[in-house]
Formats: C-alpha cells, sequence, structure tokens
C-alpha cells in the first residue's frame, strides 16, 4: 500500500483547522494551560512536601518535564480523536474537502501535521510556563520542540486508527480509560518506574508517552545523551504506525 | 465533445452492487438530470463523477481524464454541490468560501473578489459575517451553491439541490441555475422533481435498482410513452413494486 500525499494540499487541509484554531483559541488555550499547572500544583507541591527529591532532583523539579509531555500528548489526542471524529460524521467537513482537488491521503495527511502541530504549541507553552517558575535545569530543553513534533505524529496517528475503527464518539471513552489515563499514571511521570517489578518497564517500553518523558526530562536536566535510545524510538515508530491511520481511514471514508 | 463518458461503470459497497454496469455520456454546455427512486444508485454514480471514489470496475473519464488516475486534475475543474448542506459550521459566509478557495490554490485577493461576487449573485451579499447555525434552509443551499462556483467549474454536479426548500428558494436556485447553463457551464443533477428536469434538463437518465433505463429528452420521453414526465418515471421505474 501506497501512501501518496502532496505536501501543498496537505497543508491547505492543515490550515483550515488553524484559520479555526485562531478563531477560538483562547478558550482552548486557557483550558489546555489550566489542567498541568493543577497537577504541577497539587503534586509538586502537595506531594513535594512528603517527598523532598527523586534521583537527587527536587520532587517538583522532577515532574515538571513529565507535565511538558502529557499536555502536548492530551492536546493532540482531543484533536486527532474528538476533533477529526467531529470534522469526519457530525460536521461533514471531510466530505466538502474531498470534493475539491485534495485528495483523502492529503487529508489524512494534514490533520496529522495539525494534531502533531497541537503538540508543539502545547507542550512550549507549558515549557514556558515551567521555566518561568525556574523548575528547568538546563536551557537544552528548547532541543526537545522538534520532538515534540514527532510524537504528536505518533500519537495524531495512533489516535486516527481509533476514529477509523470506532462504531460511535462515545468510544473513545475506552480510548481514554484503557490506554490513555494508564499511560499518563505509569510512563514515569510522577516516579521512576524502576521502583516497580520489572514487567512495568517493560510494558512502559511500547509507551509513546514514556519516551516523551525520557526525551523532556533527560534534556531539561542536560542530560542530552541519555535521550538517544527514545529518539530512535520515536524515528521507528512514527514510520512503522503511518500506514495504518492511511490505510484505516480511506475504507471509513470512501467506505 | 464528452464531458464525462461511461462504460460498464459498476458500484459494488459489500456484495451489494448499487450501480451495474451503466454506459452513458454527458455532452460540452448540456444539463443532464439522474432520475430514479431512492436507492436507484443517482447519488453513487455522481460520486464517481466528482472522484470521492472509485468505480469498482468499468471505465470513467471526466475531462478524458480516468477517474482512477489524476483525481486532483479533475476535481480542479468540478463544482459539487452534495445533498447534505456540508457547510463549515466553525467558519461564518464568507470564511466558507475563502477556506473553500484555499483548497484550491486560489490566490486570496481573488477569492475575495470572487467571493463577493458570488455573495450576490446567490442574493447573501449582507450576509458575509452571518454565522452557518444563523441561515436559513434556503440561504445555506443558495451557499452551498457559491461555494460550488468558487473555481470557476466547467462542469457543476448539484445532487437533489432542491430537495427540502420552499417555493420561492427553488425558483431561486433554478433561476440560478439556467444563468449558468447559458454561460456554457455543463451541469449533471439528480432530482427526485419532475417538474425540476422538465424546466432544467436536456436529456436525463432514468435510473432504476442500479441500473439506467433509458436515457432521452424529457420531449421526446414524453412523446413515445404519452403523459407526463411523471408518468414516464412511474412506468419505467419502481419495478420491484409491482413484480414480487
Amino acid at each position: 500500500m501506497m501512501i501518496s500525499f502532496n505536501l501543498k494540499r496537505a497543508f491547505r487541509v492543515w490550515q483550515r483547522n488553524f484559520t479555526v484554531y485562531t478563531k477560538l483559541y483562547l478558550s482552548s488555550l486557557a483550558l489546555n494551560f489550566v489542567e498541568p499547572i493543577l497537577y504541577l500544583a497539587a503534586m509538586g507541591l502537595g506531594l513535594g512536601i512528603f517527598i523532598k527529591e527523586i534521583n537527587g532532583v527536587p520532587y517538583v523539579n522532577f515532574i515538571a518535564p513529565g507535565i511538558i509531555a502529557s499536555s502536548s500528548m492530551f492536546a493532540t489526542i482531543y484533536e486527532c480523536t474528538y476533533g477529526t471524529y467531529v470534522r469526519m460524521t457530525f460536521q461533514k467537513t471531510f466530505d466538502a474537502i474531498l470534493a475539491t482537488p485534495i485528495n483523502i491521503d492529503d487529508l489524512i495527511a494534514g490533520e496529522l501535521m495539525w494534531g502533531a502541530t497541537k503538540s508543539v504549541l502545547y507542550g512550549t507553552i507549558i515549557m514556558i510556563v515551567i521555566s518561568a517558575f525556574q523548575l528547568v535545569n538546563s536551557s537544552l530543553i528548547v532541543l526537545a520542540i522538534p520532538l515534540l513534533f514527532i510524537s504528536g505524529l505518533i500519537f495524531a496517528e495512533i489516535s486516527m486508527i481509533f476514529v477509523s475503527i470506532v462504531p460511535g464518539i462515545d468510544s473513545f471513552n475506552y480510548f481514554y480509560t484503557l490506554l490513555m489515563t494508564p499511560m499518563f499514571l505509569f510512563s514515569g511521570i510522577f516516579f521512576p518506574l524502576d521502583s516497580l517489578p520489572p514487567i512495568v518497564a517493560k510494558i512502559a517500553f511500547f509507551m509513546p508517552l514514556y519516551h516523551l518523558v525520557n526525551i523532556c526530562r533527560s534534556f531539561a536536566l542536560g542530560h542530552v545523551n541519555a535521550a538517544v535510545q527514545d529518539i530512535i524510538w520515536f524515528g521507528v515508530v512514527v514510520i512503522l504506525l503511518a500506514p495504518f491511520p492511511f490505510r484505516r481511514m480511506r475504507k471509513r471514508i470512501m467506505k | 465533445m464528452n464531458i464525462v463518458s461511461a462504460k460498464a461503470l459498476t458500484k459494488d459497497y459489500g456484495s451489494f452492487r448499487a450501480v451495474d454496469a451503466i454506459d452513458f455520456e454527458i455532452v460540452r454546455g448540456e444539463v443532464f438530470g439522474f432520475l430514479g427512486p431512492n436507492g436507484a444508485g443517482k447519488t453513487t454514480v455522481m460520486r464517481v463523477i466528482y472522484c470521492f471514489m472509485p468505480p469498482s470496475s468499468g471505465d470513467v473519464r471526466v475531462f478524458d481524464i480516468d477517474v482512477t488516475q489524476d483525481l486532483a486534475k479533475i476535481k480542479a475543474k468540478i463544482g459539487v454541490m452534495p445533498q447534505e448542506d456540508n457547510l463549515d459550521p466553525d467558519l461564518n459566509v464568507l470564511e466558507n468560501l475563502i477556506v473553500y478557495a484555499r483548497y484550491f490554490d486560489i490566490p486570496r485577493r481573488d477569492a475575495l473578489h470572487s467571493a463577493s461576487e458570488l455573495l450576490e449573485f446567490v442574493e447573501l451579499d449582507g450576509k458575509a459575517k452571518a454565522k452557518i447555525e444563523d441561515l436559513s434552509g434556503g440561504m445555506k443551499r443558495k451557499l452551498v451553491l457559491a461555494r460550488a462556483l468558487i473555481n470557476k467549474p466547467a462542469l457543476l454536479i448539484l445532487d437533489e439541490p432542491t430537495t427540502g426548500l420552499d417555493p420561492h428558494s427553488r425558483h431561486s436556485v433554478w433561476d440560478k441555475l439556467n444563468q449558468l447553463k447559458e454561460k456554457d457551464t455543463t451541469l449533471v443533477l439528480s432530482t427526485h422533481y419532475m417538474e425540476e428536469a422538465e424546466k432544467l434538463c436536456d436529456r436525463v437518465a432514468i435510473m432504476d435498482r442500479g441500473k439506467v433505463v433509458t436515457i432521452d429528452a424529457p420531449s421526446s420521453l414524453m412523446r413515445i410513452h404519452g403523459g407526463s414526465l411523471e408518468d414516464v418515471y412511474l412506468k419505467l421505474t419502481g419495478a420491484a413494486l409491482i413484480t414480487p
């Protein structure tokens, strides 16, 4: 199976979502911004009184880079599950777009790129905020920004695969409860996984968020080399997953 | 010159054959109508023409290009008014046209110019900033028509353009379509209204259960079979209702 999209036409789809986003960004930006800060305050400050430090890092500094990772992930998956699903089914936006020179692969590529863009956008905003609170030790954290695009593509791919198979919008509850919430809790954001039975770390190896947390934390501490494995993991997985959203969405949309 | 030519066009949905090896040709400048009961395959045929989905088999050419080959090139010259009003509810009236124009790579300045002309053409020039949800059914339909014209299409495909409209809005849409016809746009439409077919169409294809029963001018159909176009339609379709 070949994926054949035209970058310019995919960009037109990206641009449509961007145009809509710039009309509504104030409300959605605020919402996406409040939640991570609440986590940081509740866990970092609340729990931080009892847990002074982990691996020599103050507790709030330990979790802060993980919050960059999780907010970027949630921004992408909300967009590429609920957002994409609503555009596809209720609004019939995809049907309208496909009557223009935009082809199905252009459309899917554009949606994936938009999802990845949200990962960069929200990850970067949280990065700025936690840096302002001086919770980041190294300015090397900025190197994580391009990697947020790759991780965003992976989360977008996974979300779109779900969009292509769910019978209705309520089914996303399974996706969030059974997949995203466990991943959020067991990807090493709040505690190191090596304190748990080894099976947990083995499962976590297959979770993209686990690698993104490693990357953000390593970069925040200035240890870029510690994240090389995770970066390679991203490069491999983003390509391995790519055919599935295209193949499944073609079937779903064109029947 | 044929704008559309279809030979043995067949479309299956799983084990259901929606369109069964039909042949037809649509000539430049004509208004061609597909008539037939619900489920006859009209929408499927039109979707194949505007490259929304490929045929299961058969040879379909639009502007002499195979619909399974260069889709983008065909779609660049087509305007589509689908059965459902799939306007973008996240955008206002004018933005709907401008964003749509971007899909065709139309520069912003040209798009703004065409958009204001088209809004005037469909009598929505006072509504540029209105939300889609605040438009009436007739206004939405006319905005969909305006959107279909943003790329100055050589072929306009209209799937039940006036279904659900009040008589005033229906006549208003007919009036617009007649103006387009005079400007040499080829029109392909499907309809359940025999009056619409008689008023607008040079030729009609009457479809029933995935097959084309006949293709002819409404006037010659009425001459051959006798009665009104509706009588002809009732005589030629719905065989399933009579014979078990």
